[in-house]
Order: C-alpha cells, then structure tokens, then sequence
C-alpha cells in the first residue's frame, strides 16, 4: 500500500522536522546574527517549499487507489503508535504552507523581521505545526500539533508589539485556549466510546459502537467540530478573527491566511473519513449544521467585507467568506464539489496572502499605518518610510543597497496588485478563483442532473450564495480601490522595495499559474476529493501498514 | 467516585465559564485555569475509574479494564497539563502587557462606556 521507495518514506517526516531543526538553531544563535539566520530561514523556507513540492509530485502520478504514504515515526504497530499520512489532500495543504511562510519571510526581511528577537524561529515553528497538523493521522497528535501551531501564532500575532495587536492578541489566545478545551473533551469522548485515538482506527470501529454510545459518541464529535469550526471561523465563532489579522503585521497576517484553513482541513478530513453516507447511524452527522454555517458564514462576511473601512478588515472578511463558501460547498458530500472548492481553497489562500502584503504597502503609502514596528534595543531605530532616505544608506543586511532603488512604478505595481487579488478572491474571471468558482457550478449542475428528485434544496442557496457574495465582494473591493488608489492624486508614490514586492508577485503568479493549468490542477483536485469520500482506501492504507523489521542480528551486513 | 468526580469536575466548569465571561483580565485568566483543571479530570475519568489498580501489566492476570488502569489517558492527562500550563502562562504575560500599554485590567483595554 506504500506508493514510496522505503528510503523515500523518510521524506515524509522531513516536513516536520526541517522547520522544527531550523528554529532549533536559530534560537540557539540568539539575536545576533540576524543576516545570517535570514539566510538559513531562506534556504530552509525553500526546501520546506520544494520537498512539499516533491511530494505532490509524488502523489500526483502515484496511481489514485494507492496514493496513501504511511510513515511510522516510532516504529510502533499502527493502531498504538502515531502514524503520519500523506495523501493528495495534506500534499496540497504542504505546498500551500510553504508557500505562505516563504512569502512571509520575503517580505519581513524588508523591515519586519527586525521588529522583534525572535521572528525567524516563529515563523518555522508556525510552519512545523501547520505541517504536523496536515501528516497526523492521530487525534491526540492533531491536537499537540494545533497547540505548536496556535502557539506561534501568539508570538506571530503579537510580533511589533503596539497596544491594538496586545488587546488583539489577548482576545485571540483566550478564544483558541477555549477551543482547545473543547478540543480535549472531544478527544476524550471519542476516546472513551471507541478506545483508540488512530483516525483509520476510530473511522473503522465507529461501525461497532452499540446503539446506546451514539450520543455520547455524536456529542464528542460536536465539541471537536466545534473547536475547528472556531478556527475555521464558522459564523458566529470568528468575531475575534477580523481585528486580530488586522492588527497582525503584514508578513504574521499572509501566514495566518493558512491558519483558518487547517480548521477547514481537519473538518474535512475527520467527517469524510468518520461520518461517510455509509455509516449508518452516524452517516453525515452534522452535514446540515455545517451547510448552513457555512452560508450564513458567507453571507455574513460578505456583509462584512462591504462595511469594512480598513482594508485589514476588508481582508479578514473576506478570509471568513472563503472559510464559509468552503465549508458550505464540502458539507453536501458531492466529490466532484469538493474537489473543485480545494481549488477554490488553494486560490484564496494565496490570494489572501497577497492582500495581507499588499494592505500593508498601500497603507504605507497613505502614511496611515497602524502600529508600524518599533526597533527593540539592540538595534537602531528604524528608518521611518515617511522622510527620504540618506543616498549612502544601507539599511539591507545583505549589503545590498535597497533603499535608494525606489521603484518608480510602485503605485502601478500596488494598483495591478490589488485588482489582481480582488480578481481572485471574488472570484471574477479569468484568474483562479473564478475557475473554482465555476468548477463548483458546474459540479453542483451535474449532479442535479444525475439525480435531479435526490438533489438538496439547499444546494441551490449555495448556488445563489457562490455568485452573490462574489458580487458583494467585487463591490467592497472596488470600492476600497477607489478610495486609496483614485481619490487621493496629490501624494508622493508609495517608496517600495524589491525583496517586498516580490512575494505579492510570486504569490499572484501562482494564482495565474493555477487558473493557466486549471485543468490539472482540477483533474489532482477531484482526485483528491476522490481519495477523501472512499475513506475504506485511508482506513486499509493506515491499518495495513508495518512497521520496518528490525536489522538482523549478527552483522552480517 | 464516580458522582464524587462529576460533582467536582461540574463546579469547576461551572465557575470557569462565570469567570471567563466576566469583563476583567484576571477573573479571564483564572476561569480558563479553572476550566483547564476540569477539563483533565474529565479526561481522566475517561479511562474507567479505579482504585488501587496499577496501568503495569503483571503476569498472571488478563489484561484487561478489570484488573488495571487504563495509561493512555493518563499520559493524555499530562501533556495536556504540561501544554495548558504554557499557554496559560503565555495568556498571563500579554494579560501584564495590556495592563500597562492600556493602564485598565479590562478585556477590551477601556471600561465600556455607560
């Protein structure tokens, strides 16, 4: 059942283990040499990035039944020891995360990063636990890895310091201290009622759970769907999410963008692979509270993202429009659906990364920025944007003088940037998030056609929903357009950076790039959905695989 | 025992909750300490409540829930102890942060305006 070469097989613990080697060395540097763990974040940033690659590579031409990698970290029988999983669904989420932290990094080594002493580890710390939290195919090590993850997030969040990012911060950590609460009774329970915490070993004995368990086991699956509904933002679980992302800085908030959708991931994975159409009793539990979650969820950050003034918030609504589009769209258990929402999923995310960057820059350029990074002690103040900068200055530590080369196309750059992002995120065409868009139209009109008296009513309120809220949306961003590119003629151009600009380009690109290659990107995708709605081919991968024998004795060898 | 523990685990969430959802920082902090300790004693109680029974399996007796403890969720227990504790901890740092960037021990930084 292992589509990798046994030696191969160790690369799936690399994406874990990369980041988590990186951040080791990097504290143990302490704060000294900044240009030099710059330079490691780099190089490790980008092989976290091309591994994640290599292993999308991997799984896309791995045949589909047999695309499952397992790896044993410990070497223990499976159902008692933690198993990582590799299937085309955390492949995606992988590439997804690297490419968020590369982008990130780029863009903080304008400025950000010296903000405060310990950003680089952060953000591989961030990085490693979105990682373990896509390869676990344990609960109770989900859980572990969401806490590495929230817990760099705090440090994240909290980077640059500023009263608003503290009250922000402080909102954050008690919600997702909650939702972590709620995540350990979930765990319990489901423990409790089966007797194992091995996902492919509680999907299996879920069967078997007697009739009088199935409250108890349907109340522990509520609290954990909770506690990732809360990260996932579900209406009315994400009042804390707007003003966070928008107090967060730039390069905190484009990584954050990945953050809502591990809860969407960890939704999907648990009730595709637990709550199927065939398990009986408990088949799709919870499918209708998630439909209309998710459409309330929406429509409310559609409203939202039109009575958004800053465009942090407008950013962080539009983050929650996606997050409920996306849960809408996976709960009515249609495959051809969800494989094209994961497209729409890895749209937004990148998309929404782009504008975290971008808001920044354009905010710089109205001299209207909220909190902007106070130099800790151990360095000079840091430049302030607002005056010119001395033409010796050479503010890089790469010994690269970056300053003075202002780009005299920086408004046309953030302006292209900007309709660039709102094109994707609203879902206008030609770019990515239109091809989603339409690929989850389509796949919704095929299947009322195969099916037409089986077909959901409620399918047609997402229906309308998919091209409403892209209306609302395209209008808050059009809006905003105006008011910071349009209405203001008489301000001097916005002083950018290469090393900033680049990022927001490189994540465009990949958005262009996925609507250019939409057909493959599509065919992987409904591969992926396929893999996920036949949770047998999870269960038997996982359950059937050994551990390696121990070396013969003697030493032969 | 077993009303012994969910009489305790009750009052615990219970306050917790009241706590969490009050307007000052520190009642904030200690509902969700509160709130922490019942969640892992109901986590505890998961595993079967025992007295006198070891999770160390000896020769001579069937493994089972009849004669030891279940381990796992004591080993549960303790990572989320250990896990809880950081965080709270974390929560009490940026809780003195808002305190003094605020100079007011309310959630939002500001009493709330009449």
């Amino acid at each position: 059942m292992n589509a990798f070469h046994p030696f191969a097989a160790h690369l799936l613990v690399a994406p874990i283990l990369l980041p988590l080697l990186t951040a080791g060395v990097m504290i143990a540097m302490g704060d000294r040499q900044r240009w030099i763990k710059s330079l490691l974040n780099l190089i490790s940033a980008g092989g976290s990035l091309a591994l994640a690659l290599l292993l999308l590579a991997r799984v896309a031409t791995a045949p589909t039944p047999e695309a499952f990698a397992v790896y044993l970290p410990g070497n223990w029988p499976v159902p008692f020891g933690i198993s990582l999983v590799l299937d085309r669904l955390s492949a995606l989420m992988l590439v997804l995360a690297a490419a968020a932290a590369l982008a990130a990094l780029l863009f903080s080594l304008a400025r950000w990063h010296r903000a405060s002493v310990h950003f680089h580890p952060l953000l591989q710390l961030q990085l490693m636990g979105l990682n373990g939290a896509f390869l676990t195919a344990d609960l109770f090590n989900l859980f572990v890895f969401f806490e590495v993850l929230l817990a760099a997030s705090y440090g994240l969040l909290l980077h640059g310091g500023g009263t608003s990012r503290v009250r922000a911060g402080l909102h954050y950590i008690a919600i997702n201290l909650l939702a972590s609460l709620l995540f350990l009774i979930g765990v319990a329970v489901l423990y409790g009622v089966t007797g194992t915490l091995n996902m492919a070993d509680v999907a299996r004995k879920l069967a078997q759970v007697p009739l009088g368990d199935r409250g108890l086991l349907h109340a522990g699956a509520a609290l954990l769907g909770v506690a990732f509904l809360a990260k996932a933002a579900l209406w009315p679980l994400n009042f804390w999410l707007p003003s966070a992302y928008a107090a967060a800085s730039a390069p905190s908030a484009a990584m954050f963008s990945v953050l809502t959708k591990v809860g969407v991931y960890a939704i999907l994975r648990l009730w595709t692979l637990c709550f199927p159409a065939t398990a009986g009793d408990s088949a799709l539990y919870g499918g209708g509270a998630l439909l209309w979650g998710g459409l309330l969820t929406a429509g409310f950050g559609a409203i939202g993202m039109l009575s958004s003034q800053q465009l942090g918030r407008l950013a962080g609504y539009s983050v929650i429009t996606t997050s409920g589009t996306l849960l809408a769209a996976m709960s009515l258990d249609l495959p051809d659906v969800t494989g094209a929402a994961l497209l729409y999923l890895a749209s937004s995310t990148l998309g929404a990364a782009a504008l975290f960057l971008l808001v920044e820059l354009v905010e710089r350029g109205r001299a209207l920025e909220v909190d902007p990074p106070s130099a800790d002690d151990r360095e000079d103040r840091l430049p302030s944007f607002d005056k010119p900068a001395p033409a010796d200055a050479n503010l890089d530590d790469q010994q690269v003088a970056l300053v003075g080369r202002a780009i005299p196309a920086s408004v046309a750059f953030l302006g292209v940037g900007f309709l660039l992002c709102m094109v994707v995120l609203a879902g206008l065409p030609p770019l990515s998030g239109f091809v989603g868009k339409v690929a989850m139209i389509d796949a919704l009109l095929r299947a009322r056609g195969a099916a037409p008296n089986d077909f959901p009513a409620e399918a047609w309120t997402l229906f309308a929903l998919l091209i409403a809220s892209g209306l609302l949306a395209a209008v808050a961003f059009t809006r905003a357009f105006i008011a910071h590119f349009w209405a203001l003629q008489d301000r001097a151009a916005p002083r950018l950076r290469v090393i900033e600009g680049l990022p927001v380009a490189l994540l465009l690109a990949a958005c262009v790039s996925l609507a250019v290659y939409g057909d493959r990107a599509l065919t992987y995708l409904r591969g992926a959905s396929a893999q996920l709605h036949e949770p047998d081919l999870y269960v038997r991968a996982v359950l059937g695989s050994q551990p390696v024998p121990p070396p013969a004795k003697g030493g032969d060898r | 025992m077993e009303i012994i523990l969910s009489l305790a685990i009750g009052v615990l969430v219970a306050a917790g909750v009241w706590l969490v959802l009050r307007p000052r920082t520190f009642q904030v902090l200690i509902g969700l300490s509160l709130l922490s300790y019942a969640t892992n004693l109901f986590i505890f109680s998961v595993g079967s409540l025992s007295v006198d029974r070891e999770p160390i399996v000896q020769p001579g007796l069937p493994a089972d829930l009849l004669n030891y403890t279940d381990p796992l969720p004591q080993s549960l227990v303790l990572t989320a102890i250990v896990i809880g504790f950081a965080t709270t901890a974390l929560f009490l740092v940026v809780l003195l942060a808002l305190r003094g960037l605020a100079d007011s021990d309310h959630v939002d930084g500001q009493e709330e305006r009449p």
